[in-house]
């Protein structure tokens, strides 16, 4: 990727995001730490790093490295829960929107799932009408961002022995928004300086996401968009077609794309397209906003972060619109050397150069019949001699749901987690890891992905993937159920054979990590391993992360006991109290703790190590003796 | 590969799915839609259908919404790249194929009335016997239920060979198995080979031909879907339990004999939902990973020296095996073995010539363990065709052996009989009758080995009462005169000792949770006045069985302080019942069967059922087929009261009880009797004489109304009203 790269730069003459990676070298070792500050006006003040014996150890207000790295990691997980909240509000605000008939275009499409979330929030079915229901459970499910007491609902969807550890050390989160303003309130200069305790708020605000605004988000959508179901997706930038229109979509959110996807298969715009001389309109995605729509349309991916300006460099894109988070702000700069217009869509961000068309809920299908209308105008533009679309593209299977799991696995008669239990418990199935997380320019061509991917699998541990990372290893075709087994252990190819799954699940976007967690409590629920996700044999990593949000997705993890590895750089190794906190001492209280680990391998190995263990302490490292049963057997059985 | 299963599986439904869409249409032209349809004397509509979906197939319209749901449900074929997880989609092939089978077959006893032969037997022109009846499904049912029939195996094709199939059929007969056969291989099919190796078929032995195609394997989960519902008492349309139920208790397997085309793969797609695995002889793809079968859902390749082996090896199936030391096969599959008259080697008839079995007591000195004394000829010089006289003394001695214990042991010599493959017994003390066949012979079978096999029975049943078993065989009639004698004036006093026996007088009733096998909440309280429901366990049994057996499912039951006496009920017996029933059943009157009557597995011989009208009661034994005057006939009332669940107005009981002086005491007793069928009227009779004429009422049994008097309550009152029957002047039994 990194030659494609350069042939992109000499031909155009301008800088991506290598490039700006290597003129930022040398980076601030400092900041790299986690002990430079500037939160007042006495700083900035940096600390001496661990071991160095500089004579900087504290900084003016007299906070020390402990402090200053525990408040960094804070104001990390207070922005990551901010954005996957914001992504979750507009959802919920998009139900209430649908329920009142005041959001033309969109509607119900999962009433098994409305009903079962009314449910966990308390609210009567009794006769009512499904907007009714919607109605009530999108004002309950927002009402949550701002629920002061208490603590948030779907907490309670959790292990049982998870919920009393998180009452045990008071870290079960009231209201979204209260834990991550209180977290932002604890960091300010003269308040909260115990990183112990800074790092309880944290734990609440990062809680506050993954079972909080990400689920609320993950599990309002399945309603209103569909719960996805399996299904066959292409990926990398051949899926561009330089004989259609290309519009791509780029960000997070699907409430924008989804309608595209309508208005892009309607008569009246395949007929403009056609006039144009176009065969048609192609409509791809990148980032989560791509997740999206290919979990539950199969619209193709054209890539991940990394590939944002890539993409453009086709020049074979008319439109590519953006949404939140993610989005590079050379967008608008790139496609200036192209045709490519650049359409910021939300409220809440803008971009120098770009055109700003705003999106809402009641507006939403005539901004989208709008933007399409102006790709299929802005082919014209299109410059053929500047087109050039690369050639690789990989089928996946995508579309998987901690729902469409247990179907998957028995049916709609027998549907459950027992034989994915049953092939953990006979040791075909090692363990599970979740691998997520963004892709990160300071590693070439995602490779700590698919090495720690193809580590796991060959390790007989299944994967479960969300976000870049998903998107990374199925470029590498690790989501083809055929060509993925050759890189399978015989165990877990054995049941990838049986249930017709590849070894690494795509469950979706970033805010989809939610599916994860129900995932994993699913597994508990099912018997035979444990009674919390910290005793489940698996293991979490973000190989490559670079955004906040990872921050907070990890601790989400960690908090609800799993172990989890980080790559690249860890944000608080210049403070050792931290660091031993965070990497072990945090374990004790809330069953999962954090690595880091730079080799993939290395990482891999360290998950596999921890799976051991837990596999050990279940007791079923050993082969174990089939049990034949007889009638005095049967006579037991509950 | 699983991918070649699954896509096979599916394409196979597809094919069935539309085969039996298409019959049906024609039968809808035919006969239209109000025509009835459903597999005779059968409860639970058709059975697979009502136990997943909840829904009665009552007639050839209520078919279509049927057809709707498989449309919906049934999976797109497998996709050759990239294919789409294929395990759950084919599960649900499987159900549909089912489904379709299911109605297939109920269309066609509609088209084809007397295609299957509704017995237990098949006979020369009618071999195959489809759907089993209830009152087939009640009876093999309570061998499932007490373990001596741990499952099934469903043999879809044929073998190599006639004595091959005869092989496999008796090793799993031999593991007390009972095997359901459809389908053909080759245009062979394993049951017409079993036949022409003239290997005796049918229920009794447990080799059931269904029919002739793969559709009919739906009987064999057939008769698993009803078994989930009649005995596991759960409710149709609670599909996760059914299946899982099935999973969990009765242990079944496919055994796939020859080429599995996709049709059988769609239906052992299906038998997976139930937790069947499917065990083939030839080398298809195998499924070896776990979840939802207990182990491996598909093995192939397997030789069939070890096919059974390796079958309830997978299934996960522990059978005890009598190891008895005998040229012949010894099993529970051989109780229903008989002997026709021209295979008879020798018979001994007790109504005809001298007869005897007689267990007694003696000290540990007395006898000597494992010895088998011929007094007279053995087989080898009785020429065939004889007649013969029989004695069998059987003399034992255990430290834990009391007198009491007698009657059991010697009630166990049928079975230790019976279970010898070749050997036919019928009745009891001195009306034996036996009959051993040719075949036997051949094989070496002598007298002796009779001898051999109550030893080993014995031994393995009663271990921890008895140390010594010695058995002596007569076959000279003079010299048996006097034991059989001394046996008669045993016998005599026995009969005394037992039907003095009251309640009153005993401060522990027992447990009976044999059936929790199968129907988890259900607890039979066995009390002297009160036999068991299935009316093979009595109060005696169940104390001999606890010295037995401490752990086992007879139990003590300290009666504790008396409720209320009428009732039959007591403190001790709630307590127990409670946690034994896991909860659900609160509170038990033993006496009554309105208010908080005794729970029933659906094993029970009789149901009885309130009949306001008459003010009274009647009952019906399961034998009997027709209407009652409740309502419904025995197969319908006991899918509404079996399952262990408590519904006031019904009762299930032995036919024994009828007579006992505590049934029906809350509610008056015997004479609230007003009705039942005349076949049970027969068979109780003398006993039912006797008890009337000590209740004072010695005519009550002919006041009491039958069939041929009227099969409603308004056709049999006038009868009651004109034989001025004593129901009608107690008080309101409501």
């Amino acid at each position: 990727m990194a030659t494609e790269q350069n042939q992109v730069k000499t031909k155009n003459n301008f800088d991506l995001v290598w490039d700006r990676l290597e003129k930022q070298q040398p980076q601030c070792k400092f900041g790299q730490l986690g002990l430079c500050c500037r939160f007042c006006a006495m700083g900035p003040c940096t600390i001496s790093p661990v071991g160095s014996g500089g004579k900087r150890q504290y900084g003016v207000c007299g906070a020390d490295a402990d402090t200053i790295a525990a408040r960094h990691f804070v104001r990390m997980t207070a922005a990551g829960s901010s954005a996957h909240s914001g992504h979750g509000r507009s959802v919920a605000e998009a139900l209430i929107k649908i329920a009142k008939n005041q959001a033309p275009g969109y509607q119900i499409k999962d009433e098994y799932k409305l009903i079962k979330l009314c449910k966990i929030f308390g609210i009567e079915i009794a006769n009512k009408k499904i907007e009714e229901l919607a109605l009530e459970l999108g004002e309950k499910a927002l009402a949550e961002f701002g629920k002061q007491e208490d603590k948030l609902t779907f907490l309670k969807m959790a292990p049982l022995k998870r919920q009393i550890i998180w009452e045990k050390y008071k870290v079960a989160p009231r209201g979204v928004d209260r834990e991550i303003s209180e977290a932002i309130e604890r960091t300010v200069m003269g308040t909260d300086q115990e990183y112990k305790h800074l790092m309880k708020a944290a734990t609440k605000c990062s809680l506050a996401d993954g079972w909080g605004g990400s689920m609320i988000a993950t599990e309002l959508q399945d309603i209103i968009f569909g719960t996805p179901q399996p299904l066959v997706g292409k990926v990398n930038l051949g899926v561009l077609d330089e004989n259609y229109v290309n519009i791509v979509v780029h960000g997070h959110e699907p409430l924008l794309s989804e309608m595209l996807a309508i208005v892009v298969d309607m008569p009246e715009f395949v007929n403009k397209a056609k006039q144009k001389g176009a065969k048609g309109i192609n409509l791809g995605g990148i980032c989560c906003t791509a997740n999206e729509i290919l979990m539950r349309h199969g619209i193709p991916i054209l890539g991940n972060f990394l590939n944002q300006e890539m993409a453009i460099t086709t020049g074979a894109i008319e439109i590519m619109t953006v949404d939140i988070q993610c989005i590079m702000q050379s967008l608008p700069m790139v496609a200036s050397c192209f045709h490519t217009k650049i359409i910021t869509t939300s409220p809440k961000a803008k971009l120098p150069g770009a055109t700003h068309m705003e999106f809402t809920e009641e507006n939403a299908l005539e901004k989208a019949k709008e933007i399409v209308h102006m790709a299929i105008e802005n082919f014209d533009n299109r410059k053929k001699e500047k087109v050039s679309i690369p050639k690789q593209e990989v089928s996946l299977v995508a579309g998987f749901s901690h729902e469409t799991i247990s179907y998957i696995l028995g049916g709609r008669f027998r549907a459950s987690y027992r034989p994915l239990n049953d092939n953990i418990i006979n040791g075909k199935i090692r363990g599970v890891a979740g691998v997520v997380g963004c892709n990160n320019p300071k590693i070439t061509a995602e490779e700590n992905h698919l090495i720690l991917v193809k580590e796991l699998i060959k390790n007989d541990v299944l994967v479960l993937q969300t976000g870049c990372s998903a998107i990374a290893t199925a470029k590498a075709g690790l989501m083809d159920p055929v060509i993925a087994l050759d890189y399978c252990g015989p165990g877990l190819r054995e049941v990838c054979e049986a249930v017709g799954i590849p070894p690494v699940i795509h469950l979706g976007s970033c805010v989809d990590n939610s599916r994860i967690l129900m995932a994993a409590t699913a597994m508990v629920k099912e018997g035979g391993l444990g009674d919390d996700i910290s005793e489940l044999p698996a293991a979490g990593a973000a190989p490559e992360w670079m955004n906040e949000k990872a921050i907070t997705i990890g601790q989400y993890f960690v908090a609800s006991g799993v172990f989890t590895v980080f790559g690249v750089t860890w944000p608080t190794l210049g403070s050792k109290n931290l660091t031993k906190y965070l990497f072990e001492e945090i374990a004790n209280e809330l069953g999962g703790n954090w690595a880091f680990e730079s080799d993939p391998v290395k990482m891999a190995k360290l998950m596999l190590d921890h799976i051991d263990e837990k596999r050990k302490k279940l007791g079923i490292d050993k082969a174990r003796e089939r049990v034949l049963y007889d009638m005095a057997m049967r006579r037991e059985l509950e | 590969m699983s991918k070649i299963i699954a896509s096979a599986a599916i394409n196979g439904a597809h094919k069935i799915l539309n085969m039996s869409e298409n019959y049906w249409k024609q039968a809808m032209d035919k006969y239209g839609g109000k025509q009835e349809v459903g597999f005779p004397e059968t409860a639970y509509y058709l059975p697979i259908i009502y136990s997943i979906l909840g829904l009665p197939v009552k007639n050839l319209s209520d078919m279509e919404k049927i057809f709707k749901i498989c449309r919906r449900i049934i999976p797109e074929p497998v996709y050759r790249d990239y294919h789409l997880p294929y395990l759950g989609p084919t599960l649900d092939a499987g159900m549909v194929t089912l489904f379709a089978e299911e109605m297939y077959e109920a269309i066609k006893y509609l088209n084809e009335p007397d295609f299957y032969w509704p017995e237990e037997d098949p006979t020369e022109e009618k071999f195959w016997l489809g759907a089993a009846n209830d009152i087939i499904l009640r009876k093999r049912g309570i061998e499932f239920v007490d373990g001596t029939a741990p499952g099934f195996a469903a043999i879809a094709g044929s073998a190599p060979d006639e004595k091959t199939a005869a092989k496999i059929a008796q090793e799993l007969q031999e593991k007390n198995l009972y095997v359901f056969m459809c389908a053909s291989h080759n245009g062979e099919r394993f049951s017409e080979q079993l036949k022409k190796a003239n290997v005796q078929i049918g229920w009794p032995v447990r080799l059931v031909p269904f029919g002739p195609d793969i559709y009919e394997a739906v009987f064999a989960l057939g008769f698993a879907a009803r078994a989930a519902m009649s005995f596991g008492g759960i409710e149709p349309g609670d599909y996760r339990r059914i299946l899982i139920y099935n999973k969990d208790r009765i242990f079944a397997f496919v055994l796939a004999l020859g080429y599995v085309d996709e049709q059988w793969y769609a239906n052992a797609a299906g038998a997976i939902n139930f937790g069947f695995p499917t065990i083939a002889d030839t080398n298809i793809p195998q499924i070896l990973p776990t979840g939802v079968c207990t182990y491996e859902h598909v093995v192939s390749g397997i030789g069939y020296e070890q096919i059974v082996a390796k079958a309830v090896e997978v299934r996960g199936l522990k059978v005890a095996v009598n190891k008895i030391n005998i040229p012949v096969s010894f099993g529970p599959a051989f109780e229903g073995e008989r002997i026709r008259k021209e295979e008879v080697y020798i018979e001994a008839d007790g109504s005809k010539t001298s007869c005897f079995e007689w267990t007694t007591s003696r000290s540990l000195n007395e006898i000597e363990d494992g010895k088998v004394e011929i007094v007279g000829p053995d087989l080898d010089t009785i020429p065939e065709g004889s007649q013969i006289p029989i004695g069998m003394l059987v003399e034992v001695a255990g430290r834990e052996m009391q007198e009491e214990f007698e009657p059991i042991l010697e009630r166990q010599l049928h079975d230790c009989l019976n279970y010898i493959n070749g050997v036919m017994h019928i009745g009891q003390r001195d009306i034996v009758w036996i009959r051993i066949g040719k075949k036997a012979r051949e094989k070496g079978f002598l007298l002796k080995h009779i001898g051999v096999a109550i030893h080993g029975k014995y031994h393995s049943s009663f271990s921890n009462i008895l140390d010594k078993v010695q058995v002596t065989i007569y076959t000279d009639k003079e010299k048996m005169k006097d034991i059989i004698e001394k046996a008669r004036k045993v016998w005599q006093a026995r009969d005394e000792r037992l039907a003095g026996m009251t309640d009153e007088e005993v401060d522990t009733f027992y447990s009976c949770l044999l059936c929790q096998s199968f129907a988890p909440n259900h607890v039979c309280v066995v009390t002297p006045e009160r036999t068991g429901l299935c009316g093979a366990v009595s109060w005696l049994d169940c104390k001999a069985s606890n010295r037995i057996n401490p752990e086992g499912p007879n139990q003590p039951i300290k009666k504790g302080n008396a409720i209320d006496a009428k009732y039959g009920k007591w403190e001790g017996c709630n307590a127990f019942v409670k946690k034994a029933s896991r909860g659900t059943v609160e509170s038990v009157s033993v006496y009554s069967l309105i208010v908080d009557p005794m729970t029933t597995c659906g094993c029970c011989e009789c149901i009885a059922a309130v009949l306001p009208l008459c003010n009274g009661v009647m009952t019906v034994n399961r034998d009997y087929k027709g209407e009652t005057p409740c309502g419904m006939k025995f197969s319908t009332l006991a899918g509404t009261v079996g399952g262990g669940k408590q519904i006031p107005g019904f009762l299930g009981h032995a036919k024994f009880n009828i007579t006992q002086p505590k049934f029906l005491l809350a509610e008056g007793g015997l004479q609230r009797l007003v009705w039942m069928p005349k076949m049970l009227k027969e068979e109780i009779m003398e006993r039912f004489k006797k008890r009337a004429e000590d209740m004072g009422i010695p005519d009550l049994l002919d006041r009491i109304a039958d069939e041929t008097i009227g099969t409603t309550e308004e056709e049999i009152l006038p009868f009651l009203q004109e034989k001025k029957h004593p129901a009608l002047n107690m008080d309101p039994i409501m």
